[in-house]
């Protein structure tokens, strides 16, 4: 089978963003995201830091260190973006304003939980930022992660057990594997990958699949 | 003068001698500014990472030694300056932030592992809400965000139409410290582009917002129009030069 790279996965989450969308893009792999948009549609990047209309990536010597993304990197404004303050920015996320936001993930589970915040170990530092204002706030939540872990194990689960950034909260899943929507009544594959059948899939995935009549 | 650096009695007595003091919340130095900092303060530190964050209120908040605070901020210092010497120095005792681990936050990451910091991890939203609630004088407010997480555990929550919510309280201020663009002498304030962050809510929701500008203009300057933190929300204002921000 043909697994999608980090780019591919960004570019195909891409497409499904329409002309007009309000986006914000989630720290790490999302992130990808912006450099994907399809030509010829005006999206409306947002980063929870207080920008509307975020740009491209500087070029080399104009950074601004009071422009930056949610990942602390220097970006620039388009013409007609604005800035405002956190409570506004946080306003606008739970609000229900934003179309869509896009999350990496370590787990999804087949109800649409999501944990991406904290591994869980004791040891570890929690950080969640503005990830759990997010997914409960946009009114799409679409997850990009690889399908399986680096062991293997699959990352859509029954149950999460990492901690939950929110409950029942993604909407669609875009994997290096396939692309699934997360319906009421279960997980919907949409597409898989080129030279992937249904069966390899579900029997990667671990957890029950649809098959929608349309995909590959 | 003195309207805001004095006590309350100085300042009914030059009432009485039917002197108003001329409005001015310009101090001289982010030491003056800072001087009167107790042990066990709370304070509120503007900026998201490095942007907005107060470089020389933080400076002089170390030199001025008072320890035992609980800080507020979005992270939990970056590198070795601003926020993260202030963490290496041991002056804080508590912090509240959304986003402690990061690749540069050692000094933060060497005290909570020995013990030596509590943290409360608040989601940023949540975070900016409970600043903004203590600003604008709300008792409480109900947030769905984190309901059903381990960052909602033990709290009250309410189910409201369709949806859970819970239940998250104001965060007070004795200080905060912020980072702007350009104030006038009554400490109305414009910022810098995604520098303005926290300001805004953070000057509100503290008894003394101290606030360090590149640039003081005159009354009448800032288009009224355009300033982003009325003056009322500001106590003391302190010009740090473009060339004292380099040597720092």
């Amino acid at each position: 089978m043909k697994k999608l790279d980090k780019k591919q996965i960004a570019a195909r989450v891409a497409r499904d963003i329409p002309d007009g969308a309000y986006v914000n893009l989630g720290i790490g792999l999302p992130t990808l995201v912006a450099d994907h948009l399809p030509k010829g549609r005006e999206i409306i990047l947002h980063s929870e830091n207080g920008i509307l209309g975020v740009g491209p990536k500087p070029a080399p010597g104009d950074q601004d260190e009071d422009l930056i993304n949610a990942g602390k990197e220097p970006v620039t404004l388009l013409p007609g973006g604005a800035y405002f303050h956190h409570a506004d920015s946080f306003g606008m996320i739970r609000g229900r304003h934003l179309d869509f936001c896009i999350l990496g993930a370590f787990q999804v589970s087949a109800t649409g939980d999501l944990a991406n915040w904290h591994t869980g170990g004791a040891d570890a530092i929690p950080a969640v930022g503005g990830a759990m204002d997010l997914a409960v706030g946009a009114k799409k939540v679409l997850v990009m992660m690889e399908h399986l872990t680096k062991s293997g194990e699959s990352k859509i689960v029954e149950r999460c057990t990492y901690p939950l950034t929110g409950a029942r909260c993604v909407n669609r899943i875009y994997t290096d594997l396939a692309v699934i929507d997360v319906k009421p009544d279960g997980l919907h594959v949409i597409e898989m990958v080129e030279g992937l059948s249904f069966e390899e899939l579900r029997r990667l995935t671990g957890v029950p699949l649809k098959r929608l009549a349309t995909a590959a | 003068m003195c309207l805001l650096r004095n006590s309350l009695g100085e300042r009914k007595k030059a009432q009485c001698d039917n002197f108003w003091p001329m409005v001015n919340k310009l101090f001289a130095s982010p030491e003056a500014a800072l001087a009167d900092t107790p042990n066990g303060a709370t304070i509120m530190i503007g900026g998201f990472g490095n942007a907005g964050m107060p470089a020389e209120l933080i400076d002089a908040l170390i030199a001025q030694g008072a320890g035992d605070l609980t800080i507020v901020n979005n992270n939990a210092g970056n590198g070795d300056t601003g926020l993260a010497a202030l963490l290496k120095a041991k002056r804080v005792r508590k912090i509240l932030c959304s986003f402690p681990r990061q690749a540069d936050s050692w000094h933060f990451d060497a005290l909570y592992r020995a013990g030596e910091i509590e943290l409360e991890l608040v989601p940023q939203g949540t975070l900016a809400e409970r600043i903004r609630a203590a600003g604008a004088g709300v008792g409480a407010f109900y947030t769905p965000t984190a309901y059903g997480t381990r960052l909602a555990e033990g709290k009250e929550t309410r189910r409201i139409g369709d949806r859970d919510y819970v239940l998250e309280y104001p965060i007070h201020a004795d200080y905060a410290l912020i980072k702007a663009e350009r104030a006038d002498r009554w400490g109305n304030l414009v910022y810098r582009k995604s520098a303005r962050n926290f300001g805004p809510i953070m000057a509100s929701a503290a008894r003394c917002a101290v606030v360090q500008v590149r640039e003081t203009v005159e009354l009448g300057v800032l288009d009224p129009e355009s300033i982003v933190t009325p003056g009322i929300f500001v106590k003391r204002v302190v010009r740090v030069a473009p060339s004292m921000r380099k040597a720092a």
